[in-house]
């Protein structure tokens, strides 16, 4: 599927460009995308290696057991294939809590951690399991408590009550992160 | 307002202040755990880098051909046909393959329309309950190496266009559509 969505990206972009006479902006995209990827990986860099730094505290204090203790019954329904003892479930509760309190960068080492560990658990080399499917999809539904940078842009633009959509916001996310999670359930069982 | 403010200052510094005095009072060897951790994370971006300059050279080739801008003019008649404001078309679709260009629509909607009017709050709650699906999953299943994805990129797609009706759907109920 990857395949095909980057190759659709690819061969979609440069066709576009050469029909619609932008093939210029095209050749520069070619050279600064990877660019703009390699600056990016050092911002992250730091970021990410500060906060993994943070979480192997955590994890060696045990806040994160307790926290993935907190959340059993959850993470039971979302991922009965995953042993209560496994390590995935204590990083997968860790960057589900990092999402929650909007430190993104704070649940990707997390996140990367939880895919290891997942992958470790999969039987079938390259086909992803029901836990990475539920992983993911919880993930992209964005469950997020508050998100600062839109309030952030509402104010700078003048904005009377930059908070006033916060609330409809959160019930938002919640329904997308209910459906999400109900559809990955309805659709795991198929492909056996 | 003013309390979120705070709030947001607040939540970083806290969550470290937790876990290191945490780490402190169940004697976890603090500075060495985090050394140990932060060489694990460093490792981690260099082995998600090739993923990373694959994915923004297919995002960034998607951009400059123009064929989202195209796409977006085709779903637009659709879209508007089932009573979906027109200036909301480019940011759905953008919003799935990068988050910056998503913010850059973000604010051309807040300055055009004001992000008090019903498009800026539907925009508004849209980046709240969505998300950039092709990254996030490119990064995490090519970090494992799984290629066959299944269902997850349906349950995304699914689960993100429900956000943008919810958005749709509760902004009118709540604040009506002046």
């Amino acid at each position: 599927m990857l395949n095909v969505i980057w190759g659709f990206f690819l061969i979609g972009g440069i066709l576009t460009g050469a029909f619609l006479g932008r093939m210029d902006l095209v050749t520069n995209a070619v050279i600064d995308g990877g660019k703009s990827a390699v600056e990016l990986a050092f911002t992250m860099a730091g970021v990410v290696a500060t906060w993994a730094g943070v979480l192997k505290i955590a994890e060696r204090g045990g806040m994160i057991d307790a926290l993935a203790q907190k959340c059993t019954l959850f993470l039971d329904f979302l991922f009965p294939e995953v042993p209560r003892t496994h390590p995935a479930r204590k990083y997968i509760a860790a960057n589900f809590a990092a999402n929650f309190l909007g430190l993104g960068w704070a649940a990707t080492p997390a996140g990367l951690l939880a895919m290891q560990e997942l992958a470790k658990l999969n039987r079938q080399e390259g086909r992803a399991s029901n836990a990475m499917c539920m992983f993911l999809v919880v993930n992209m539904s964005s469950l997020q408590l508050v998100t600062v940078n839109i309030l952030a842009y509402r104010a700078e633009y003048g904005s009377a009550a930059p908070a006033e959509i916060m609330g409809v916001g959160i019930v938002a996310t919640l329904v997308t992160t209910i459906v999400g999670i109900l559809l990955a359930k309805l659709l795991e069982g198929r492909g056996h | 307002m003013r309390l979120l403010l705070v709030i947001s200052d607040f939540i970083i510094p806290v969550t470290v202040l937790l876990i290191v005095v945490f780490g402190c009072l169940r004697r976890v060897n603090l500075y060495e755990a985090f050394l140990e951790g932060a060489k694990e994370g460093l490792q981690t971006v260099v082995e998600i880098l090739p993923t990373l300059i694959g994915l923004m050279v297919g995002v960034e080739v998607l951009r400059a051909g123009g064929l989202l801008e195209l796409l977006t003019k085709l779903l637009t008649p659709l879209e508007t046909a089932f009573g979906f404001p027109a200036a909301l078309a480019p940011l759905t679709l953008v919003r799935l393959v990068s988050s910056s260009a998503a913010v850059g629509l973000l604010t051309d909607i807040f300055a055009t329309y004001g992000p008090d009017s019903f498009v800026g709050r539907v925009s508004s709650v849209m980046m709240c309950c969505t998300e950039t699906v092709f990254y996030t999953m490119s990064l995490y299943f090519l970090s494992v190496h799984i290629t066959k994805t299944r269902h997850t990129l349906f349950c995304a797609l699914v689960a993100n266009f429900t956000g943008v009706w919810i958005a749709l759907v509760l902004v009118r109920y709540v604040f009506g559509v002046g």
